[in-house]
């Protein structure tokens, strides 16, 4: 299945769903050197972001948080891709510089059909999540 | 977002990998607030510049890309004064890395200069109507204000890749809709220099990234409109306020008032002053220059010091090129024992962190040195400061 969306951050990639409802403060909430989520009142604390599919609302705090995401991306501890309800300059911008591929509006609501494990693909060039049937 | 054949081959990577990145961050942004295409822009003012900041990953990004600026393009205030660090007892490694960052954003052909206070500079005037990308709060606040210029609040890397590019995604305060008037402060007693600060500090926390139309009893210098601005785009997020019969947008129209109006007392303005924490014999040093001084204040502060001889750690922050334009000013400020400290600032620099208690006359510093220096702060105007600097 595959489902529109809009293209934030150019690029394909895939890996496994990690999803939360809580948005993310880059600065704080995660350890650029890990990806680990060290918030203790963080929904995702103590779980890895790296190589994930992260699906979170959207980004808020400090806009250093667009650099600590490449900070990720350079020490390999970046998630593989990053989906949005709808995506905020924070994010847009750190997932850009570090070619992260990122999107946002998904045509069916990201939190009805995706679920923490499934193995799915972002192709952000292109404007869609594929996700496999059944 | 429509895009030219130029920026969509731009897009493409046509022109290479750095000029690549900088529109796709311009084309999302436009993409997030709704712009409509890009439009050019007359200079750069480029925030992500302090190593306290951004740090090794911030370092790594920007010595990772190539290629040159098209428009006159600066930086903010930087961790220390890059000529003299050592008068401000910078850690050695932390100003070789803050050396590094300067020196990539150079190769880049980007001037050094390191201040809030871009339109003092010569040759980067910005006049009424013109469109800018710059970063600073409250040089964005100043230039959309007391210029009239339209700006964003733009990030380290979108103002970056404005400056790449030569433009910028239209949306926000560079449309019409969105520079009228959301809430309406009507001040009722007179206000003089740290006073507007005070306001300010006040006023940012209520309206948040609201646009303020401002009734006042007198009227403001220059300097006082840059201490109400910077106060409330730290202590809230305000980019853009009006003053009636003041800034050039509330001569040139008439607004409709909000229906949302704020009064002010005296007695509030005094409340900030009159704080009895932290405890002022405490206090181990005084910073005057948030946003960074002007000529006229660094006259006004060489005046008072004149003949004396300061007891604690002052610290007078411009920028260089002011500095190095009114020699005799430094000279005779320094004189008293007071250092004059260019390219940084109290906020930025981790130089503040050693202090005890510090006492400032600005708005923005009191909403900021508390949380991200650590360092408890007691407001008072630039004449207590002075005093408070001399005393035995």
């Amino acid at each position: 299945m595959k489902v529109k969306c809009r293209t934030i951050s150019r690029g394909c990639a895939e890996g496994q769903v990690l999803i939360t409802h809580d948005p993310i403060s880059f600065l704080g909430n995660v350890d650029p050197k890990t990806g680990k989520v060290v918030d203790a009142n963080h929904e995702l604390f103590g779980q890895s972001i790296k190589d994930k599919v992260l699906v979170f609302p959207h980004g808020k705090g400090s806009t250093v948080g667009s650099y600590v995401i490449y900070q990720l991306f350079k020490n390999g501890a970046a998630p593989a891709a990053m989906i949005n309800l709808e995506s905020e300059p924070i994010v847009a911008v750190g997932a850009i510089i570090s070619a992260i591929p990122l999107v946002d509006r998904l045509e069916n609501d990201p939190y009805s059909f995706l679920s923490n494990g499934m193995f799915i693909k972002v192709n952000s060039s292109e404007g869609y999540v594929e996700v496999p049937e059944g | 977002m429509y895009l030219t054949k130029e920026e969509q081959a731009m897009l493409d990577g046509e022109e290479g990998e750095t000029l690549r990145k900088a529109i796709e961050i311009l084309v999302a942004l436009g993409d997030i607030y709704g712009a409509d295409r890009l439009i050019p822009v007359k200079s750069a003012q480029i925030a992500g510049v302090s190593y306290k900041t951004i740090g090794d990953a911030g370092l790594e990004w920007i010595s990772d890309l190539h290629g040159k600026v098209r428009i006159p393009s600066i930086l903010n205030p930087a961790g220390m004064d890059l000529q003299d660090w050592k008068k401000m007892r910078i850690d050695p490694e932390f100003a070789h890395k803050q050396q590094l960052i300067i020196e990539a954003y150079e190769k880049l052909g980007i001037s050094a200069k390191c201040t809030c206070t871009p339109y003092y500079l010569e040759g980067f005037s910005a006049t009424y109507g013109d469109h800018l990308a710059w970063s600073e709060s409250s040089a964005v606040s100043y230039a959309n204000s007391v210029i009239g210029a339209r700006t964003n609040r733009e990030g380290g890397p979108s103002a970056l890749s404005a400056a790449l590019v030569g433009k910028t995604a239209n949306y926000g305060y560079h449309l019409d809709e969105m520079r009228k008037p959301t809430v309406s402060v009507t001040v009722e007693c007179e206000l003089e220099g740290s006073d507007y600060g005070a306001l300010g500090y006040i006023i940012g926390k209520m309206v948040g990234s609201g646009v303020p139309l401002f009734t006042l009893k007198g009227k403001p210098d220059n300097e006082e409109l840059k201490s109400l601005g910077a106060a409330m785009a730290a202590s809230g997020a305000v980019a853009l306020y009006h003053v009636e019969g003041v800034t050039p947008e509330a001569r040139k129209n008439k607004f409709a008032m909000p229906k949302e109006d704020i009064v002010i007392e005296k007695s509030q303005i005094r409340e900030i002053y009159d704080r009895t924490k932290p405890d002022i014999n405490d206090l181990d040093i005084i910073t005057i220059g948030c946003p960074h001084c002007s000529p006229a204040e660094l006259s006004l502060i060489a005046g008072s010091l004149e003949g004396r001889t300061v007891n604690k750690e002052v610290w007078i922050c411009t920028s260089r090129e002011v500095a190095n334009k009114h020699p005799e000013l430094v000279r005779s400020i320094e004189k008293s024992g007071a250092k004059v400290v260019c390219d940084t600032c109290m906020v930025v620099s981790p130089a503040t962190e050693r202090y005890k208690t510090m006492m400032v006359n600005s708005g923005k510093a009191l909403a900021y040195v508390p949380g991200m220096c650590g360092v408890p702060t007691l407001f008072a105007d630039i004449y207590k400061c002075i005093r408070e600097a001399v005393k035995e």
